[in-house]
């Protein structure tokens, strides 16, 4: 029997505000429990909460980015439930009419296809604080220093037919978020985060099966994994005959398996209803007009550039503006060998992302910096050094041993071009290799190589190869 | 000293008569005194009191006195006060000690006016009798065993009974109004969103408004221009041009057009005060206003939707009192669970209890579109029934309620009855019009107010006709006996 995959997420991302969305206390991650929350986020009796601007200004960008229609009237709504890191007993969200309407992204797979997935919709709430269950001697500790923060909950159409599918676009939602400056992306901090609707149907249903809700992945990792386990789940339930409950689940990353949480019985009635204490929240197009008027460059927008501009494929073009760190860099070191962006993005995507990599760097943090590389590709282009010793250069960089240049000049890198000097040394090498420049005359032409194997093992591979290999012939010849 | 008004008293100050620390002291020692009788006050904050006192008559002195520099008032114990217990007459909130001032509060504060304490009140401002108090009910003053009405009952019956010459109310289906009618005083419950909600502790957000209550209109006007004013911590507080409300204090009334609510004069209205209504619209008549017959048709629905609406809110609004963070918690709760209900089920008294009850209900998944949607479609309907009328009236009047004061007790085993005292406020709260009640009578030596409906923002058109009123009757200058 083959089965179908159908996935949606609902991703919260924390907009990088200065002041929560409601009150004028600070966001920022990292304070001493309670510090940070002001009578408002305290939910003391007889509070008010007032919109944040620039919270709303955030929901727009991001509407306008993913194409969607911008609502001129929406509304605030209270959703009820009681948690004690939950301190008004309700959240502060938007339920029938959100900020952002219905918007589509496009999403890369590793095969090179692409798909459309779409945003059903965006919207504003309010976060909880954090419940603190160790050190407190079987009690329950409560900070609410995160209570009030903006979330914006991106909520996709159930689009999604694989674990990577659905990594793709919870990685290309963080992308442009980041894009956007909108959110700091921090994964582990909990500023973005998603729940994933899984849910298995056979091939060729139109019906969707029953899903169910994996709360609170913080890693593209665990929703990976999340999800491969949950699919796997639900088909053996299938499988053996059974069916699948509809509740809310949880990964444990420990032992990589999903565990039920709620079932829908004991799910809560919030009780959604418009917030009396906020009037709607009316935009005005001259505002969305402005917020698209700040608009940095998207994406795909990029990544269409870089493919005409610097004639990429649409593969790298892809890798590199993944994140908007990426493609600055590239666009640094491509500007600094005019005309060959194909060498800069080798670079970047080879051994710039493989060193970066093996050391578990983010690339705003490399110890080679955009330019000190750029100042390297360019002594490959002017042929003071071969691709080669360029590696090698490079490797010295990377462990600080000072910019392109310095490295050449103190390990003596710097790369043979007289051909004077280069002819003497073929001479030698013909003259040592009677045998070998015999069959090579008579015929076995894959000789060339040993000829330029040994120019260059003589030269301490600093010999120009191009020149190495056009005077060879000559004197072979 | 106790007998005059607000503009009398600030007069006096202004002029040397009397200072501050006098004054402040003389209402002190009538509270001492005197409350035990009424219960009209929670807290007596006297060393406060005397301390503003004391600055009041030094920026006096320093010849930076405003208006009602001096002039001590009290608050219902809804508004927030910053160092001193704020109990919404809540078991729940006994222990509450407010770190902050409500906007009202701060206000005041600015005016310079002595606080003399924190008046009784219905719990969470629930209730039309002032009997839900968890500090027990308030005696109205012209009649001990009789209810003062509420949930402004402690206001109404301090100032009825000289023990303040001003007080803060809030008026949420007619918590300011009716209590005004029972006590024989004049209140005024603004345009929504004329007083700032920040600090007032919510029971119905949409509906709730905080306002005056004193003993003449012209003192109601004096403390709304101290009270009213835009507040950006609360997003539905009005950004209006500021406004002296006494400014019409005397305008003629020759011509103008008064609405009779054909619906307000129906079954169910005591004769005592049928008639003390037609005396006032007879008053008026000779003051050459013309009266017009209106129809209000949806009023009829005020009570029911009401009921779903003010307890929807309410739900929501009280479901930060859990015991986490502040405010009554139960004794060793054994898990989360029993924390929560324990502490609620303690913390709340039995009619705070019903109304988040039926709120929930009306929330709940399936009920929603037949109650809160539905409450709401006619809500509009019944703020368009006014907008109608005052296409052909200037003002309405209507009695504020259909009975004088009742006995303690009376009504509280059946909660229908006793939510039916509130028949002739309701409408207004759920209009967001501005309406006062004003003393008009006398039925079997019980006060009977009159209620007097604005349009948005007509308060001073409607002070200035209840003025003209005071200035031609003598109702509210009578003082029950004993407290004279």
């Amino acid at each position: 029997m083959e089965w179908e995959t159908v996935i949606g997420l609902e991703i919260h991302a924390q907009l990088s505000t200065k002041s929560k969305i409601f009150s004028g206390a600070s966001t920022a991650y990292g304070a001493e429990p309670n510090t940070q929350a002001c009578a408002v986020d305290l939910g003391l009796p007889g509070v008010l909460p007032v919109l944040n601007r620039e919270a709303v200004g955030m929901a727009v960008r991001f509407g306008l980015a993913i194409g969607a229609p911008i609502a001129p009237r929406s509304i605030f709504a209270r959703k009820n439930y009681f948690y004690p890191d939950l301190p008004k007993g309700y959240q502060i969200s938007q339920y029938e009419l959100p900020v952002v309407g219905r918007g589509q992204v496009e999403i890369e797979l590793e095969d090179g296809e692409s798909r459309t997935i779409g945003v059903t919709r965006a919207h504003l709430e309010e976060d909880a604080g954090k419940s603190l269950h160790e050190d407190y001697h079987g009690m329950t500790g409560v900070d609410l220093n995160r209570a009030g923060t903006p979330l914006l909950e991106i909520v996709s159409e159930p689009d999604m037919r694989s674990a990577r599918e659905a990594v793709a676009y919870m990685k290309k939602i963080h992308a442009l978020v980041r894009y956007l400056e909108i959110c700091d992306g921090n994964m582990q901090e909990g500023s973005f985060r998603c729940d994933a609707n899984v849910s298995v149907r056979r091939k060729g249903t139109e019906k969707f099966g029953t899903r169910a809700e994996i709360k609170n992945l913080n890693s593209f990792r665990f929703l990976e994994r999340a999800i491969n386990f949950e699919v796997e789940r639900q088909i053996d339930i299938l499988e053996g005959g059974g069916a699948v409950v509809q509740e809310t689940r949880l990964f444990d990353p420990d032992k990589g398996e999903t565990r039920s949480m709620r079932s829908k019985e004991e799910a809560n009635d919030y009780r959604y209803f418009p917030d009396p204490d906020l009037l709607p929240l009316d935009i005005e197009p001259a505002f969305i007009e402005q917020v698209r008027g700040s608009l940095p460059e998207l994406p795909d927008e990029k990544k269409h550039r870089f493919m005409s501009d610097h004639g990429l494929s649409a593969y790298d073009a892809g890798v590199l503006t993944a994140s908007r760190e990426m493609a600055e860099y590239f666009e640094q070191v491509a500007a600094a060998v005019e005309g060959q962006a194909k060498l800069a993005a080798n670079w970047v995507m080879g051994e710039l992302a493989g060193a970066l990599n093996r050391e578990g760097r983010e690339i705003t943090d490399s110890p080679v910096s955009a330019e000190a590389l750029g100042g390297l590709l360019r002594r490959i282009q002017d042929n003071t050094i071969s691709g080669k010793i360029a590696k090698e250069v490079f490797e010295a960089m990377w462990a600080g041993e000072g910019d392109a240049d310095q490295v050449i000049e103190h390990k003596g890198l710097k790369q043979i071009t007289d051909t004077g000097a280069i002819e003497q040394v073929i001479d030698q090498v013909i003259a040592d290799n009677p045998s070998q420049l015999e069959q090579y005359r008579s015929g076995k032409d894959k000789l060339f190589g040993f000829f330029v194997g040994q120019v260059m093992k003589r030269t301490g591979g600093k010999a120009n190869p191009a020149q190495v290999n056009d005077l060879l012939k000559q004197k072979l010849s | 000293m106790h007998d005059k008004t607000i503009a009398e008293l600030a007069a006096d100050l202004r002029d040397g008569k009397v200072s501050s620390v006098e004054l402040t002291g003389h209402y002190l020692r009538r509270i001492e005194s005197l409350d035990n009788r009424l219960n009209s006050l929670i807290t007596v904050t006297a060393e406060q009191a005397l301390e503003t006192a004391r600055a009041a008559d030094a920026a006096r002195a320093r010849g930076e006195a405003g208006p009602l520099t001096g002039v001590p008032i009290v608050h219902k114990d809804i508004f927030c006060t910053d160092g001193v217990r704020t109990s919404c007459g809540s078991r729940m909130l006994d222990n509450f000690i407010s770190p902050y001032d409500a906007g009202v509060v701060e206000r005041f504060k600015a005016a310079g006016c002595p606080v003399l304490g924190k008046t009784n009140m219905d719990e969470f401002a629930m209730g039309s009798s002032n009997e839900t108090s968890y500090y027990g009910p308030v005696n109205n003053p012209w009649d001990t065993q009789r209810v003062p009405g509420g949930s402004s009952g402690g206001s109404a019956a301090a100032v009825a009974a000289r023990l303040a010459p001003g007080a803060t109310g809030t008026d949420t289906g007619g918590s300011i109004r009716q209590p005004a009618a029972l006590t024989g005083i004049t209140g005024l419950k603004p345009t929504y969103g004329r007083v700032s909600r920040w600090g007032m502790i919510a029971f119905a957000s949409s509906l709730d408004q905080g306002g005056p209550m004193a003993r003449t209109a012209e003192d109601c006007g004096l403390m709304l221009n101290v009270m009213a004013g835009f507040d950006e911590r609360d997003s539905t507080s009005l950004e209006r041009p500021a406004e002296d409300f006494n400014a019409r204090l005397n305008t003629t009334l020759k011509g103008l057009r008064i609405g009779l609510p054909r619906e307000f004069f129906g079954e169910g209205m005591d004769p005592g005060v049928a008639r003390v209504i037609d005396e006032a619209i007879d008053f008026y008549k000779k003051l050459g206003a013309e009266f017009v017959e209106v129809a209000l048709p949806h009023s009829g629905l005020s009570v029911p939707v009401y009921y779903v609406v003010a307890p929807a809110e309410c739900s929501s609004n009280l479901a930060r009192f859990d015991g986490v963070r502040y405010g009554y918690r139960c004794e060793d709760p054994k898990d989360l669970m029993d924390l929560y209900m324990r502490s609620r089920g303690e913390g709340f008294g039995p009619e705070v209890q019903r109304r988040i009850m039926v709120g929930t209900y009306a929330l709940s998944a399936g009920y929603f579109d037949a109650y809160y949607l539905k409450a709401q479609k006619i809500r509009r309907l019944i703020a368009d029934d006014f907008r109608q009328a005052f296409e052909q009236v200037d003002v309405i009047l209507a009695p504020t309620t259909p009975t004088t004061a009742f006995r303690l007790g009376e009504k509280t085993a059946d909660p229908v009855t006793m939510y039916l005292s509130d028949v002739y406020t309701i409408a207004v709260n759920l209009a967001g019009l501005p309406a006062m009640s004003l003393p008009a009578g006398f039925s079997q030596g019980l006060p009977v107010g009159m209620q007097l409906i604005g349009n948005y923002f007509d308060e001073a058109r409607l002070l200035g006709v209840a003025h003209q009123y005071q200035l031609g009757t003598e109702w509210h200058q009578m003082a029950p006996a004993g407290f004279e």
